[in-house]
């Protein structure tokens, strides 16, 4: 397993990349309901 | 005919239209989006596990090939998700789709990152079996290219003051590129490269053993299911997010006592 590095490198930025990206996306959608709700409180749209 | 039936809009043009309304989008993908990250997540474990402790070495590459189970599916997403980022254009450019416009800008820095890891994941691949990090072969030059289209786009369309230039600009410029994926496809076959050809094909039986082909088949599945996941959920902020700065201008002109425009 002289390779091991390599394979190692190449899981951590695979699994790294698209989890860096799903929980800024989570956020974002977090952070836009939150104020949402707040400039308009009648309609509670992020969550409908 | 009467007036009704003249005025209607065609029936594909219905059809997307029906998906165009940002309350239904909401509610849609709301329900949708952690469904895709679940099934998404719990697949591409599967498939990373499978292939990373239980699937055979390879011959010639011996453990090396395992790195196969996450670039491949990069590589493919790439593509797709550039392929998307054009369609989401031409929908935009061609029906006014009010969704398009912001799917186009949110796929692209999605695809940007997966292509990123393409490339990345492809070097470490390159050193060990090639003996090289990188080399300017028609399949990494042209995958390269793809990179730099997306960061095009990306930074087109916010390059504009008035953000519908910047949209239109940016859909240009992806509908150009599309001609980059079939070079992307095709480069194994039209030039001598390193990079090996396709092992797996729309028409014709796989040249790859079964017992990779199934780990790499859900690892492709889950990144995929998880690129979508990312990309609507991205997409419904943006929503909200006009939403947001329609409400803001809105109270601003009220306050002014400026007259809101329609």
């Amino acid at each position: 397993m002289t390779h091991l590095p390599y394979i190692v490198g190449a899981y951590v930025i695979a699994i790294g990349m698209p989890l860096v990206l799903s929980f800024e996306a989570l956020f974002r959608v977090r952070s836009a309901r939150r104020r949402l709700q707040a400039i308009d409180p009648r309609r509670d749209r992020g969550r409908a | 005919m009467d007036a009704r039936s003249s005025a209607a809009p065609p029936r594909s043009g219905r059809s997307l239209h029906r998906f165009a309304n940002p309350g239904r989008f909401l509610r849609l993908s709301g329900k949708v989006v952690p469904w895709l990250f679940w099934v998404g997540g719990l697949v591409t474990a599967l498939g990373l596990i499978w292939g990373l402790l239980f699937a055979p070495d390879d011959w010639q590459q011996g453990a090396t090939v395992r790195i196969m189970y996450v670039h491949v599916p990069f590589a493919w997403l790439a593509s797709a998700g550039y392929f998307s980022l054009a369609a989401s254009s031409f929908v935009s450019l061609v029906w006014r789709h009010p969704l398009a416009d912001l799917a186009a800008v949110e796929i692209g820095p999605v695809g940007a990152g997966f292509t990123a890891v393409c490339l990345a994941t492809g070097s470490l691949w390159g050193k060990p079996t090639w003996g090289a990090w990188w080399v300017w072969d028609a399949r990494l030059t042209s995958v390269f290219v793809l990179f730099l289209l997306y960061l095009g786009h990306i930074a087109l369309v916010r390059a504009f003051d008035d953000p519908t230039r910047g949209y239109r600009a940016g859909a240009i410029l992806a509908l150009v590129g599309v001609i980059n994926l079939p070079v992307i496809k095709f480069s194994v076959d039209w030039w001598n490269t390193l990079h090996q050809p396709a092992s797996i094909g729309l028409t014709g039986a796989p040249t790859i053993a079964a017992s990779m082909l199934w780990p790499l088949l859900f690892s492709a599945i889950g990144f995929t299911l998880l690129f979508a996941a990312i990309t609507v959920a991205r997409l419904r902020a943006a929503v909200m997010e006009r939403r947001i700065r329609s409400l803001l201008m809105a109270q601003a002109s009220s306050a002014s006592g400026e007259e809101v425009p329609a």
